[in-house]
C-alpha cells in the first residue's frame, strides 16, 4: 500500500490524541500519585461519620497513605463501618488511632492516623479500635448554646430544649467544645 | 355550516400530528437499519482501511483547528468565571479542579460533540445527499459494490475514531487555556492550581468516562450525519433540509444522551 500524505496528518492526529490523553492521565488525574498499589484492609467503627465518603484520604501525619474502600452501616451496633485500604509499605501498630477530619472548615472529610506505641502492627482485616467521630457542626452548635444559658441563665438562651443539648454534650465529650465557647466569655 | 369546518380543521391538525409522528418513527426505525447495516458491512470496509484514513483526516484532523481554538477560549472563560465565584469563598486555588473537571466531564465530550456536528456532520450529510441525487450511490450497487461498505461505514468508523481524540485535546487545550488565565493573569499559585486538580481528578471516574462519553457521541453524531444524507430526497433542496436536521437532530442526541449518561456514571 502506496503512503500518502493523508496517512501522515491523520498518524499525526491520532499520536496527539493519545499523547493528550496520557498527559491528562499523568499531568491532571492523580494516576501517577494515588498509585497505591498493593493495599490492606483494616476496618474502623464510628458513631457519626459526617461526611466521609468512599475514596475519602486516608492520611498519616498529612501525607495520603490510603483510601476509605467501603462505608456499609452495622444494624446491631448501630454504627458505621469504614474499611480503610492503606497502602502495603505502612505498617501501623495496633493501638492507632483514627479520626474524621475535615479538611479547612467546609472542606472534604478525611480519616487522620495517629500511631500508638504497640509493637504488633495492624494486619488485614484488624479493626482499628480507637476512634474519633467526626465533629457535627450543629451539635457544636448547640453545645455552644448550652454552655452560654448554663453561664447566664437569665438571658433569652436559656429557653433552648435541653433534652437535645444534653444527648450532644454526652455524644461529644467536652475536649473541641471548651475551645470553642473559651472566646466568647466576656 | 361553520361547526362542520370546524370539524374538518381539528381532523386536519390532528391527521398532520399523526403523520409527524409515525413519520418519525418510520425514519427512526430506519436509521436503526441503517445503523445494523452499517456494523455488518464493516469487516468489508476494513479489508480497504485506507478509506477511513481518508475519512479520519476529512472529518478528524481538519476538524482541529475549529476545536482546539474553540477548547482554549472555553477554558480560559471558565477560568475567568470560576475566579470570580471562588474568590468569594477564599478558595481560588480550587480553579485549577474547576477548570479541569467541567472540561473532563461535560464541556470537553459536549462542545466537541457540537462542533463535531456543525463542522463534519454537515459535511458527512450533505456529501452523501449529492452522492444520492447525481445517482452515484444507484451507480456503485450497479457495478455491485455496496455503498454501505464503500461510502457509509467508513465514515461512520472515522467519526467514531476522531470524536475521542478531538474531545481529549479539547480538554487537555481548555485546561491550558485556564492554566494561562488563572496562573499568569490572576496570580494564582501554579503548585496549588496543578496539586489541587491531580488530587480532584480521578482517572477512571473523571478522565475515562469522559472518553466514554464522547465515545457514545462520535456514535451518535456520525450515524444521525450519515442516516440523513442516506435518507436525504434526491433534489438541492432535500440535500440543504437534510443538512439543517443533521445539526438539530445531533446537537438534540447528544444534549440528551449526555444527561443519559451523566446520571449513569454518577450512580455507579
Amino acid at each position: 500500500m502506496e503512503r500518502t500524505t493523508i496517512d501522515l496528518w491523520v498518524g499525526i492526529f491520532v499520536a496527539l490524541g493519545l499523547a493528550a490523553l496520557l498527559g491528562l492521565a499523568m499531568k491532571v488525574g492523580n494516576l501517577t500519585t494515588s498509585g497505591i498499589g498493593e493495599t490492606y484492609t483494616v476496618t474502623a467503627n464510628f458513631e457519626n461519620i459526617g461526611g466521609l465518603k468512599p475514596r475519602a484520604p486516608v492520611k498519616s501525619a498529612g501525607v495520603v497513605v490510603g483510601r476509605v474502600s467501603d462505608i456499609t452501616f452495622d444494624g446491631t451496633t448501630f454504627e458505621a463501618v469504614v474499611s480503610l485500604n492503606i497502602d502495603k509499605r505502612y505498617a501501623f501498630p495496633k493501638d492507632t488511632f483514627a479520626n474524621i477530619y475535615t479538611a479547612g472548615l467546609l472542606g472534604e472529610q478525611y480519616i487522620g492516623l495517629e500511631a500508638g506505641g504497640d509493637e504488633v502492627s495492624l494486619v488485614s482485616g484488624d479493626k482499628i479500635i480507637q476512634t474519633q467521630d467526626a465533629v457535627v457542626l450543629e451539635k457544636m452548635i448547640s453545645q455552644f448554646l448550652y454552655n452560654k444559658a448554663s453561664e447566664s441563665p437569665e438571658e433569652g438562651v436559656a429557653k433552648t430544649d435541653t433534652n437535645s443539648t444534653k444527648e450532644a454534650d454526652d455524644a461529644l465529650g467536652s475536649n473541641p467544645l471548651d475551645a470553642m465557647t473559651q472566646p466568647a466569655k466576656p | 355550516m361553520i361547526r362542520s369546518n370546524i370539524l374538518v380543521g381539528l381532523v386536519r391538525i390532528l391527521r398532520k400530528i399523526g403523520h409527524n409522528f409515525s413519520d418519525r418513527i418510520w425514519r427512526l426505525g430506519a436509521g436503526a437499519r441503517l445503523f445494523g447495516l452499517t456494523l455488518a458491512y464493516s469487516g468489508e470496509s476494513f479489508r480497504r482501511f485506507h478509506l477511513t484514513i481518508r475519512e479520519v483526516y476529512f472529518t478528524g484532523v481538519m476538524s482541529l483547528i475549529i476545536v482546539l481554538v474553540s477548547a482554549f477560549f472555553v477554558g480560559m472563560v471558565l477560568a475567568l468565571q470560576g475566579y470570580y465565584t471562588l474568590q468569594k469563598y477564599g478558595s481560588s486555588e480550587a480553579i485549577g479542579v474547576l477548570v479541569a473537571l467541567s472540561l473532563l466531564r461535560e464541556l470537553g465530550p459536549v462542545v466537541t460533540a457540537l462542533l463535531f456536528a456543525g463542522r463534519a456532520g454537515t459535511a458527512i450529510t450533505a456529501e452523501i445527499g449529492l452522492m444520492k441525487a447525481t445517482e452515484q450511490l444507484s451507480a456503485m450497487e450497479m457495478m455491485a459494490v455496496s455503498p454501505i461498505a464503500r461510502v457509509v461505514a467508513p465514515r461512520f468508523w472515522a467519526g467514531v475514531i476522531a470524536m475521542p481524540i478531538l474531545a481529549t485535546l479539547f480538554s487537555m487545550v481548555g485546561i491550558l487555556g485556564g492554566y494561562l488565565v488563572a496562573v499568569p493573569l490572576i496570580g494564582v499559585d501554579a503548585g496549588a492550581f496543578w496539586s489541587q486538580m491531580q488530587a480532584n481528578v480521578d482517572w477512571r471516574f473523571d478522565i475515562l468516562n469522559g472518553v466514554i462519553k464522547s465515545l457514545v457521541f462520535g456514535v451518535a453524531c456520525t450515524m444521525i450525519a450519515l442516516f440523513e444524507g442516506y435518507d436525504a430526497p434526491p433534489t438541492a433542496e432535500g440535500v440543504s433540509r437534510a443538512t439543517t436536521r443533521t445539526v438539530v437532530t445531533s446537537s438534540l442526541a447528544v444534549l440528551g444522551l449526555d444527561f443519559a449518561l451523566t446520571s449513569f456514571m454518577i450512580s455507579m
